[in-house]
Parts: structure tokens; sequence; C-alpha cells
């Protein structure tokens, strides 16, 4: 039984760093007052990024192109939302097709359409010291791949950012009252340039993990939606780092109780798990709109 | 009326600059790629041609029939961004309404007259009511429709993942696709020898009253007034903006349903996952090329009708991949969003909504000091 605890919360951990690195990201996006719709474009820049860098040059190298990629992404989008002020949403869509297309494209064309299995090194777990031996829960949290100790330190540092410190201020200044923002001397141009920097560098790097800490391969397509779940999951944290993290661990849960089902030997359609999270997110956006408002400049030119 | 002419032929020549701008956008892409990776461009702009334009089969039987599907999510999209609802939804809209109707067809055994129409209604029915939960949490909760109609297409996806591997799976279960549509289900063929179907003609019809019905009623008034300037609506025009945003959005949806139900009775006679390659999303670069006019979305849906048909053709003949449509439809969008050449009405239900909250001027101020 404790197996199965610890694999379940083992399996949580995993399907949720991804989505937790992303989200972190668009947090900040949001909380600059933008929202990045184009997120499931960054996340499939920064994994095909991950997949070309570590077939040529190895892991590490993988992990920084996955998050150059994602800021390459970040700063197109930032191009044409801050600097030439066009609609957030549009634009946010059109980056999603457009990383869709351009890596597919460039997958087929360097790869080969038949879409021959391409593996690469992946990144194994590093395992905590003394924290790792915890019974039950040590492995599954403290036995995991490099990017789920990124979200550990993000989380408690973004916070602390975010309240405490006179660039977290203008940040929220620039989310809630770009005028007020203005008259205290901040660029909210500037603010949100670096605002959608930083989101695309965890976006790519969420991208990455996928590919470096998982999957071990590139599909087309492969980010599966998990930019809209990111997006939906800023909103259910009610923008708040650490509501952020709990709220990416709950899909992280509700992926893996599938896995769950399967060893007690329910069969229900898994079709049913895979549109768990997003049933849950609308159940969750329901639930949490109203009572927590959203940066009051979110989405406006 | 000078005036609206002028306007008229203004508008009607961003379409023809845009698509101008999707022919050279391909041209240099091929010729880009076939530097990389050794395509002949000559061959693949002449596949994308002959796919396309390139002869009268092709017009009909490729570039029209890939367009309706546009067509009519592009109309959905048009009508939805609009009255200020951005309506991401339309590929799930899609996808229930092509379910829908297969499931209707299955049953009904009566003939063709009867059969086709409540087929084709079942669909849109089904479009509208996928559109009702967004637009319900929308209106009941504040729910940000962007987000939960992107949601609902993924649920829409693994439902008829669900339903072509269960209840709907051809008789023989051996493929993950519905059975094949009996005849009195299928759309009749507008002009013999070719695969051009009646869905064409609705789709035609449906943009002629969406655009009369824009600009002649008091509905489309009201539409357009509560997706223009919603606080002016409320207080100079008592327009109940919820209501009418409410509606507009259910009707989209309706449009969307059809676009799937007209899919699964004119081209593919059954029901499969990949039933649409994206249409939903095509469908917002057709309504923004299409300057969010009826008329001009259904010019603009021919136009990436031609440039999907012509990317098929150009994928079998020489090679190159088709997914190259793609990104070329995602450069339209931001070249037009970007220099300013398609106004969106801009996201306003942030305005309205930060109100609805009580989130006053002073909750902001105290979160700015």
């Amino acid at each position: 039984m404790t197996d199965a605890i610890g694999s379940f919360l083992d399996a949580t951990i995993r399907t949720a760093t991804p989505l937790a690195l992303a989200a972190l990201g668009e947090t900040v996006v949001e909380r600059a007052g933008m929202i990045n719709i184009g997120l499931e474009g960054t996340i499939i820049a920064g994994a095909f990024g991950a997949v070309v860098a570590a077939a040529l040059l190895g892991v590490a190298a993988a992990f920084a192109t996955a998050v150059a990629a994602g800021i390459l992404t970040a700063v197109v989008l930032a191009v044409f939302i801050v600097s030439l002020r066009a609609d957030q949403i549009v634009a946010g869509t059109a980056l999603t097709l457009l990383a869709l297309g351009v890596t597919g494209l460039l997958y087929r064309t360097t790869f080969g359409t038949t879409g021959v299995a391409l593996t690469i090194p992946t990144a194994g777990s590093v395992s905590i010291p003394v924290l790792s031996s915890i019974p039950v829960v040590g492995r599954a949290l403290f036995a995991q791949p490099l990017p789920t100790y990124v979200v550990y330190v993000t989380v408690p540092a973004l916070a602390w950012w975010l309240a405490r410190t006179h660039g977290g201020l203008s940040l929220r200044a620039v989310g809630e009252n770009p005028s007020a923002a203005v008259a205290a001397g901040v660029s909210p141009d500037r603010v949100r340039w670096l605002a959608l920097v930083f989101g695309g560098a965890l976006g790519g790097l969420s991208g990455g993990t996928l590919v470096i800490a998982q999957v071990g391969t590139f599909a087309e397509g492969m980010s599966a939606g998990r930019g809209f779940i990111a997006i939906a999951i800023v909103a259910l944290g009610r923008w708040s780092p650490v509501g952020v993290a709990v709220a990416a661990m709950l899909f992280g849960a509700a992926s893996a109780l599938q896995f769950v089902f399967q060893s007690l030997g329910w069969t229900l359609p898994y079709q049913l798990f895979l549109a768990l999270p997003y049933l849950l997110t609308l159940a969750a956006l329901a639930g949490v709109a109203g009572r927590h408002a959203p940066p009051a400049a979110l989405g406006r030119r | 009326m000078a005036d609206s002419a002028q306007r008229v032929a203004r508008r009607l020549a961003r379409v023809l600059v845009a698509g101008l701008a999707l022919l050279g956008a391909v041209a240099v892409l091929v010729t880009l790629l076939s530097i990389v990776n050794g395509y002949d461009p000559l061959r693949a702009i002449d596949a994308l041609w002959r796919g396309s334009l390139g002869s009268r089969y092709a017009l009909l039987s490729a570039t029209l029939v890939r367009a309706t599907p546009l067509i009519l999510t592009g109309l959905s999209v048009t009508l939805a961004f609009t009255a200020g609802v951005m309506n991401i939804g339309a590929e799930g809209q899609l996808l229930a309404g092509a379910t829908a109707t297969t499931a209707v067809a299955a049953i009904a055994g009566s003939p063709r007259w009867l059969t086709v129409p409540l087929a084709l209604a079942a669909g849109g029915l089904a479009g509208a009511a996928w559109a009702f939960v967004p637009a319900w949490l929308r209106r009941r909760f504040g729910v940000l429709e962007v987000i939960s109609t992107i949601m609902m297409n993924f649920v829409a996806l693994y439902l008829v993942g669900y339903l072509v591997r269960g209840p709907l799976q051809e008789p023989l279960r051996i493929y993950p696709q519905s059975a094949a549509l009996p005849d009195t289900a299928r759309l009749p063929i507008l002009i013999g020898g070719t695969r051009l179907h009646l869905g064409f003609a609705i789709a035609i019809a449906a943009a002629a009253a969406l655009w009369w019905g824009l600009r002649f009623t008091a509905a489309g008034f009201r539409v357009r007034v509560a997706g223009g300037s919603p606080d002016a609506a409320r207080s100079a025009a008592s327009i109940d903006v919820g209501r009418t945003a409410m509606r507009a959005f259910l009707l989209s949806g309706f449009l969307a349903g059809l676009a799937g139900a007209i899919e699964v009775t004119g081209v593919t006679y059954s029901l499969y996952e990949n039933l649409s390659p994206g249409y939903g999303y095509t469908a917002i670069a057709v309504a923004l090329v299409g300057s969010l006019n009826p008329i001009l979305t259904t010019l603009s849906g021919m136009l990436f009708g031609a440039l999907e048909a012509g990317a098929s053709a150009m994928q079998r003949d020489a090679g190159v991949p088709s997914v190259l449509a793609t990104v070329v439809e995602a450069s339209v969008i931001l070249l037009l969003i970007g220099f300013g050449a398609a106004r969106v009405p801009i996201s306003r239900w942030r305005s309205s909504r930060a109100a609805l909250r009580g989130r006053g001027e002073r909750a902001v101020v105290q979160d700015a000091l």
C-alpha cells in the first residue's frame, strides 16, 4: 500500500513538473497584465529545441536550448502584443499555430515524414541525500529529474519577489493599473517585455522537461494542450506562485489517477482520464471565478 | 452611399492583398525549404497551383470542398468576435456537430429529404450545445471563454476518440471510426463529375444570411453595438449586453456545428478523430483576413481553401510537408493584426468584468501603492 501511495505521488510530481514550470512563468506574465495564449507554442518550441540539442550536444545543452527556444517565441509575442499593440488573444493563438507548424515542418524535413523514432539521452533522477530516504514520500518528492527542483526553488523565490521587492511591486502595478505605474516612473512596456521573456524561459524549460526528463523523443504536437492547461492552472492557483504550484499538483494527481485505476483493474475508457484535466479546469474555473479577481488590466492593450 | 461603396472597395482590396501575401509567403517558404532540403521549388509551386486553382476539377473538387468548413467556421468566428466573444472553440463545436450528425444519420432510415435536414439540424444544435457550456460559464461565473472554449475542444476530441472505439464504432470493430453513412444521409452533389456538394451552397447561404442579419436587423445591431462598445450599448441603447453576447455565442456554435455536420455528410461520410485538420483554428485567420465581414469571410475562406488544397497536392506530388500551410496561416494572422490591417474588437470583456466583480478604483490603488 505504501508502495502504491509512493508511486502515485511520484507520478503526480512527474506530471505536475512541466505544468508547474509553464504555469509559474505564465503567472508572472499575467501579473503584468497580459495573457500568453501562445504558451502552447512556447512549450512545443522548447521541446523541439531540446530534442535537437540533445541529439547533437547532450543533456545540459538541451535544457539551455529549450529555454532559448521558449524565449524566442516570447520575443515574437512581445513584438506583436507589447510593441505593436496587437490583440493578445489573437496573437497568442497565431503564435501557437506558428510554433506547431514550424516545429512540425522542421521535424518532418529534418527527420523525415515517416517519423523514425528518434531517441535521445534523457536526464536521470537526482536523489537528494537524507530527504529522499524519508519513508513513503521521500523518493517521490526528492528523487526526481532536475526540473522538479527548479520548481521547488522557483515557487518561494517568486512568491518573495512578487510580494517583497521593488521589481515585484512594479510588475504588479503594471498589471493592475498601468497609468499608476507610469506615474511612479515605471515603463509598462519594459516590464511587460521582461515578464514575457521570463514566461518564455520557463515555458521553454517546460517543453524541454517533457522531452529530456520524460518522453525521450519528439512528436509533432506533443505539448498536447499543456500550455492551455497551464493557463487554467494560473487562474485556479489565483495568480499566486504557491497557489499555482498546488493547482499544478492537483492536475498531476488527476492524470496519475489513471495509473491507480489501471492497477486496481478498473476498466474505464482511457479517454475519460485524458479528458479529466480539461473537465477539472472547467469546474475549477467556475468555482474560482468571481471570488478572486485576475489582475485588473489583464488582456487589455 | 458612395462612401460605403468606397469602404467595400477598400476591404475587397485588403482581401486581395492578403491573398497575394499568402501566395508570396508560400513561394518564399517553398524556396527556402528547397534550398535547405533539395526539393524542386518549381515543381512544388506547380503542384500547389494545379492542386488548387489550376483546373476546373481542382477548383470544384478540392478548393471549394475544402473551403466549405472554413467558410462556416470562419462565419462562426466572425459572429463571435463581432459580439465581443472570444470563441476559440469552433474546433470542438465542429466535432460535436459531426458527432451528433453521425449518430442521427445512423438511426434515421427515412427518405433523404427528411434525413439530411434532420442530420444537419442535429449537428448545428450540438455545436450550439457545446458552445452553451462556455457561454453559460461566462455569463454565470465570469469564466474567460478563451480558456473554457479551448478546454471544450480537448473534451470534444477525447469524446470522439471514445465514441469511435465504443458506441459509434463500425460494425466490424477494427477501425477507430463510425460506420459509413447510409446514402440517404449523404448530401447531394451539386455538379456531376465533381465532389462539390450541397454544403457549399449552404455555406454561401449562411454567409448571406449572416451579412443581412448583422447589417439590417435589430438583433444584428445589438450584436454589433454590444461587441463594439458595451458601455454605450448598456447606457445609451439599453441593450442587455450579457444576453446578446450569449445568443451570439450560441449561434456561433451552431455555425461551427453545422460545419461539422456538413463535413460528415458531404465529404468523409464517417466520423473519426482526425476529421478536422484544425478548421476551427484556421477559422480565426479566415475571419481576420475577411475583416469580420461575412461576405469577405466567404472569399477569405475560399482563399484558405485553395491554400490548403494546394498544400496537400504539394505534399503528394513534390514531397513538401503540408504543415507548411499552418505556418503560412499563422504568419498571415500575425502580419494582419501586427500592422493594423485587421481590427479585432479588443478583448473588452475585461473592463466590464472587473467592474462586475466590484474590484473598484480603491483596490487598484491599494495594489499599485
